[in-house]
């Protein structure tokens, strides 16, 4: 069995003379993993890529061990896809339209009928599996959206913006279903976001993105450690010379919207509360009292930022 | 602690259709649909009244074989009844294909189809069955009951002996406008979003350039541009196959080059518009 759900290599994608993928070579893991990157990062050209919609201009993509050029069908058969816009089949209810779906991946028309029922009552729209998908809202689109791509029980699910346009409880709900999938039901998946606490919450990896490129990739845990020791920090007093002395030490300083500051701390680890006594001596020394200091966990939302702001 | 029996996702076990058999569920699916409404089986009805006519025709002439000279039963009859359909082609060729593509184009059914296996070729030709399903429906199967039901009121084959091309005559002839048809409407259909603009479309493209060869005709004073006329170089055609003397003074083989590149050009269109991304350049 392949150790990798999905292979890039040397990627190339263009849309006329646009870039949208440059070059790219990642692996994607088993399980569930996160394709993060801002608005035009090149993150649902490479879904489509790998769907086989948009033929790469250089390199080979592999899904589940299949080249996806060579065998288009086997791959699509293995794969379910949420697609970021909404999208039906006209004129149909719930249950038709998924059931319809099922049959077009190749389930005989009775059990892709079960399937459909059975799905919609998964993704929380079985009370709801006799109206008209046209009149659902745009929580309910994607829940549906979400059944369609479930329907013939795929080995790898490719998930673009899945809580778009969500309510809170919704989004909620949504995530759930995503974590629930990939760690209890055994889908690997890809989950390509804008929106990090959504990745963050139901994936183990990453991928960044950015500008067609991958920025940064590995699991969130290891990323989150690359960060560095993260302490919050509140002074009292001037805290100019303190972020001086903090910068010429090698600690990297960013201040909140709050009066607190965030301090990283690089390099190897220290000795239990080394760091904490670091920075007491340099308030200490630039004449700033320290109110707060906690140690803090880095973000996702830090991996990010550092990986996109790059040079 | 996980629960004894979890019902809530469960994994698939059981058959899957061959690759490459997915046109058929769309297919299949786009008939039973259409065969649901009302209306569109009173059109289909409708298109079996001249079937009923010349049958009463055929049933005429063979009880009463000196209506003959008033109503002749012989190939040009059934040359006559082919052409009668075009109306009826139209009707089902709009009613049925102008949504085709167009409706799943507004409701970005496309992404939905292409991300199951099955190919853009399949696709296509899922759609292109059922307007095809319907257009052989009201062509080609009426036609060949005609030729039956004529040796079935003869009692002998004396007249599909004498007149054997009459057959593949009213196969390839219904065959032509079907083939024509469908695609036309097809590549229009993909063209855009809305239905009725689809409809105009191809309504203009009939009309237009059956007007257009109007003009001409009375200008150059010769039916040698009958080529600008769809319909005009369906009948050029039809006239061959049923071994008539041609109504036009434009070359059959350009006639047939004319559709063979209607068909071209649609077949390009689709291979263009029918994509799981659309991209804007």
């Amino acid at each position: 069995m392949a150790e990798f759900s999905v292979q890039l290599d040397r990627v190339s994608v263009s849309y006329g003379t646009n870039a949208a993928l440059r070059d790219v070579t990642v692996a994607f893991p088993k399980g569930a993993v996160g394709l993060l990157g801002p608005n035009g990062a090149g993150k649902s050209t490479m879904l489509k890529a790998l769907l086989g919609f948009i033929p790469p201009s250089t390199g080979r993509l592999n899904v589940l061990g299949l080249n996806v050029a060579e065998r288009p069908l086997e791959v699509r058969a293995k794969l379910g896809y949420m697609p970021e816009n909404d999208g039906h089949i006209p004129g149909m209810n719930a249950v038709t339209f998924v059931a319809y779906c099922a049959q077009l991946a190749g389930l005989p028309k009775a059990d892709a009928m079960q399937r459909a029922h059975e799905v919609l009552y998964y993704v929380g729209l079985g009370e709801a599996r006799y109206r008209n998908v046209e009149e659902y809202s745009t929580g309910m689109k994607q829940r549906i959206k979400l059944a369609q791509a479930l329907v013939h029980d795929p080995e790898l699910l490719f998930l673009d913006e899945p809580t778009n346009g969500m309510d809170p409880k919704g989004r909620e709900e949504m995530l759930e279903l995503i974590r629930d999938l990939a760690h209890n039901k055994g889908i690997d998946l890809i989950l390509s976001s804008h929106l990090l606490p959504d990745v963050d919450y139901t994936c183990d990896y990453v991928v960044v993105l950015n500008k067609g490129a991958v920025a940064a990739s590995g699991s969130i845990d290891s990323l989150k450690g690359d960060a560095g020791r993260m302490f919050e920090v509140r002074v009292k007093g001037e805290p100019a010379p303190f972020i001086a002395a903090l910068t010429a030490a090698g600690m990297e300083c960013m201040e909140t919207d709050e009066d607190v500051m965030r301090v990283i701390v690089r390099g190897p680890a220290a000795a239990r509360g080394e760091d904490q006594r670091r920075i007491c001596g340099l308030a200490r020394q630039s004449g700033a009292q320290v109110r707060h200091l906690r140690a803090s966990v880095s973000t996702l939302e830090e991996v990010f930022d550092r990986a996109v702001d790059a040079p | 602690m996980s629960p004894i029996h979890d019902q809530s996702y469960r994994h698939y076990a059981g058959s899957r259709a061959p690759l490459g058999s997915a046109w058929t569920v769309i297919a299949r699916t786009g008939i039973r649909t259409l065969l649901a409404r009302k209306w569109f089986l009173a059109v289909l009805l409708a298109a079996y009244i001249p079937f009923i006519v010349r049958t009463v025709q055929i049933y005429l002439v063979t009880m009463y074989p000196t209506a003959g000279q008033l109503l002749p039963v012989d190939t040009k009859m059934f040359m006559q009844f082919v052409e009668q359909q075009s109306f009826f082609i139209f009707l089902v060729t709009v009613f049925v294909g102008a949504s085709l593509i167009a409706a799943d184009r507004r409701a970005n059914a496309l992404q939905i189809y292409l991300s199951k296996p099955l190919l853009r070729m399949e696709y296509i030709g899922g759609k292109l069955a059922i307007l095809g399903a319907f257009l052989a429906f009201v062509t080609i199967v009426p036609g060949l009951l005609l030729i039956l039901l004529q040796v079935a009121f003869a009692g002998n084959l004396e007249f599909l002996k004498a007149n054997l091309h009459v057959i593949p005559a009213v196969v390839l002839a219904s065959l032509a406008r079907v083939v024509v048809s469908a695609f036309t409407m097809l590549a229009l259909s993909s063209l855009s979003k809305s239905t009725r603009y689809v409809s105009i479309l191809y309504a203009g493209a009939i009309f237009f350039t059956e007007a257009i060869y109007g003009v001409m005709r009375v200008i150059t004073g010769s039916s040698r541009v009958a080529w600008i006329s769809i319909s005009a170089n369906l009948e050029n055609v039809t006239d061959v196959m049923f071994r008539q003397p041609p109504r036009y003074d434009a070359p059959v083989l350009v006639s047939v080059l004319v559709l063979l590149g209607l068909l071209v050009v649609s077949i390009s269109v689709l291979e263009r518009r029918v994509r799981g991304v659309e991209v804007v350049a």
